[in-house]
């Protein structure tokens, strides 16, 4: 099986490309999606949310490239046997491309490390998000942007999650950028366009050392039901993933809804849905 | 042929020679969520096996 492009041997199918214009191909791609969104200006302050996996560190080594100065933001919730070991993964990537690297913990910041915090609650991945989200944001403030590593399967799984579970509001959060809200630093998602297997096979062929390891919290069942038949299909129709994302978009177009204002939390004065924010509500049932 | 499968962490044995399509396949494995390399050489679904080669099969999902 060769290259449509040349007469090397092709080493991915869709599309049918060697090494080299695989490559290409994915960084052009990468490069239309900021272009085409506007996800950056030229002077904008960028920082990427790390987790050491293979999705964020390619936006890292992306943005660098394209972007130039890029700080890498990461949160280490405190689960032993995996962020240590993705945190490593990342501090040696940071180090050898020459990104400045940013951790901040739990255990500092919120007073207990996941592993504590699960000793007294259950639903990891409900408290860990909230802690995450609060604390990114929070270590973002005075950039532009927050650049995540949200590929196209995470986008189009979202929308299907979104729509089954009735959370239509949620469907604006499934757009290659944020709208602007105060309090809220603007996120972008470079890898919008990109599957889950380009992704890796973009990581395997730049040799980037990411290890393959899984939280051990995952608790994603239902995501990974929506997974699967989103793979089923597209082996049957292909596109059927970009399909979804393209026709959402078109939807929010039109709707152009106003987005439900934030209130500010009276305890720490980020934006909230209520008097007092989740963020605060939670730290507290831990104290 | 010794097949490693990295989202479990096993190595499994297999008489194989054909696609790697009909490989993936035979092991209940949709192409979209993994990437399969032999020799450190990635490859495609359309490639072809032998018997007495070993491949990795590597998981492109993301652990978050
Ligand atoms: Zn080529
Ligand atoms: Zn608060």
């Amino acid at each position: 099986m060769l290259c449509s492009k040349c007469k090397e041997k092709a080493v991915f199918l869709s599309p049918k490309l060697c090494k080299n214009h695989f490559v290409d191909y994915f960084e052009k791609k990468v490069f239309d999606t900021i272009k085409k969104f506007n996800l950056l200006k030229k002077n904008d302050k960028v920082v990427v949310a790390c987790s050491g996996g293979k999705d964020s560190t390619t936006v890292l080594y992306l943005l660098k490239k394209f972007h130039g100065n890029v700080v890498a933001l990461a949160i280490d919730e405190g689960i032993r046997g995996y962020r240590d070991k993705t945190l490593l993964d990342l501090e040696r990537f940071c180090k050898k491309h020459d990104i400045e690297l940013r951790v901040h913990s739990f255990k500092d910041e919120v007073g207990k490390t996941l592993d504590r915090m699960l000793k007294q609650k259950n639903h990891p991945c409900s408290i860990c998000g909230t802690f995450r989200r609060y604390l990114l944001n929070k270590h973002a403030k005075g950039f532009d942007k927050i650049a995540t590593g949200h590929n196209m399967d995470d986008e189009a799984q979202a929308v299907l999650m979104n729509l089954l579970k009735g959370n239509t509001g949620l469907l604006w959060n499934s757009n290659p950028i944020t709208r602007k809200v105060k309090g809220f630093v603007q996120k972008i998602k470079p890898l919008y366009f990109c599957s889950e297997k380009e992704v890796a096979a973009y990581v395997l062929l730049k040799s980037f050392e990411v290890g393959f390891i899984e939280c051990p919290y995952m608790e994603e069942s239902f995501r990974n039901k929506v997974r699967d038949v989103l793979n089923d299909d597209e082996l049957k129709h292909k596109c059927s993933k970009l399909n979804i994302l393209n026709k959402n978009l078109e939807l929010l177009k039109k709707l152009d809804l106003k987005r439900k204002d934030f209130r500010y939390c009276s305890d720490c004065r980020e934006p909230s849905q209520s008097r007092v924010c989740k963020t605060c509500q939670l730290i507290k049932s831990f104290k | 042929m010794k097949i490693f499968i990295e989202r479990i962490q096993k190595t499994i044995e297999r008489e194989f020679s054909g696609k790697v399509k009909d490989l993936l396949k035979s092991v209940d494995i949709n192409p979209n969520n993994v990437l399969v390399v032999r020799n450190n050489e990635l490859i495609t679904e359309e490639d072809d096996v032998k018997n007495s080669d070993s491949v990795k099969i590597l998981s492109v999902i993301s652990g978050g």
